[in-house]
């Protein structure tokens, strides 16, 4: 593919990537919404944040690993907990990261 | 009028480290997992030959990571563009609930800080704001420190593993590649308020975990988050009416 295909290429992703990111805060942001949408919307965090999490703690390469080397998975359990004490964010990164460090250290 | 300005002058003064330390000590897990994987997706471009021009401008331009390492893995297919650009807004289609989702803090915010903010939003950033929002922290100074710091360290890392080509340091000792899944841990802790939360978290997770087996990897955030907040609004009204 010649450069100039490739930049056009990345100038369309950067359309179909920026028109979902910026229409729902320019149509919604200055408007009230109904009730029934705000509380919808309430919970999209959670959803959404969750949806991404799980695989990456559950599934190693596309498949369920509940096997004491999903080190992801074993180091989740101690950062939720101190994230739900604490409510520490730096602090659960930082137990999160060492765990898995110390997993692969030892055990790997 | 005059003592407002001024006290408000008076009190930014100060405020100024505070918004920078606190913007910076927020985005550092985000940095800390955006220089791997930027740097991963500079040496595929470059095993791809894409050109660093191309490179640094889809960094700058499209910054979505998982699109990114889509997109080269189809320009090393020989994939055409329209397959491409369409991938791409499947993969990013998500970022229209998150914006969504944030839009109700927005109401203050001018036209064109909308219109930068959205620009920037990624999976993490969106994380960190929408904990930050509704613990009522919305300043917008360190709203945009957090989103220019996090996209310029994509850029450069994006950069810098171009420039590396195959010779990146293995950083999985570290445990580097848990900081964002404990970042987002961490940030779903904080926005889990009460039991119904818990269902819907529990809900939406495993609904995505069955969605990517099942080879709806591409779909599986979108829909899972869809029946998520479905749930959670669906049991919130049905107790209500009880």
């Amino acid at each position: 593919m010649d450069e100039q295909t490739v930049i056009l290429t990345i100038v369309g992703m950067t359309l179909v990537t920026y028109i979902p990111r910026v229409a729902p805060v320019l149509a919604l942001a200055s408007r009230s919404l109904p009730e029934p949408l705000v509380r919808w919307l309430s919970f999209v965090p959670t959803a959404v944040l969750s949806a991404m999490l799980f695989p990456s703690l559950l599934l190693r390469d596309g498949s369920f690993d509940l096997s004491p080397q999903n080190f992801f998975l074993w180091a989740a359990i101690p950062a939720f907990i101190l994230a739900v004490k604490t409510k520490s964010f730096f602090g659960t990164v930082a137990l999160g990261m060492a765990l898995v460090a110390a997993g692969r250290y030892f055990f790997a | 009028m005059t003592t407002q300005t001024e006290s408000a002058a008076a009190s930014e003064i100060p405020a100024g480290k505070t918004l920078w330390s606190s913007g910076l000590r927020q985005v550092a897990p985000i940095v800390m997992g955006y220089v791997p994987v930027g740097a991963a997706f500079g040496v595929l471009a470059h095993k791809t030959g894409l050109s660093m021009l191309s490179t640094i401008l889809m960094s700058s331009i499209v910054f979505a990571g998982s699109s990114q390492l889509i997109a080269v893995a189809m320009f090393a297919a020989g994939m055409p563009p329209f397959s491409i650009i369409a991938t791409t807004f499947i993969v990013n289609l998500r970022h229209l609930l998150m914006t969504a989702s944030l839009a109700p803090n927005l109401g203050k915010w001018r036209k064109w800080q909308l219109a930068l903010f959205a620009y920037e939003i990624t999976d993490e950033s969106f994380a960190l704001h929408s904990a930050r929002f509704a613990n009522g922290d919305d300043s917008r100074a360190v709203t945009f420190i957090i989103n220019v710091t996090a996209h310029v360290s994509w850029v450069i890392a994006s950069w810098a593993g171009f420039l590396a080509g195959a010779t990146i340091p293995d950083i999985k000792p570290l445990g580097v590649d848990y900081a964002l899944p404990a970042m987002f841990i961490a940030l779903l802790c904080m926005q889990v308020k009460g039991r119904l939360h818990v269902l819907v978290a529990g809900f939406s997770g495993l609904a995505s975990v069955a969605l990517v087996q099942s080879g709806a990897d591409q779909w599986s955030v979108i829909i899972a988050t869809l029946l998520g907040a479905t749930f959670g609004a669906g049991v919130e009204s049905w107790m209500n009416k009880r």
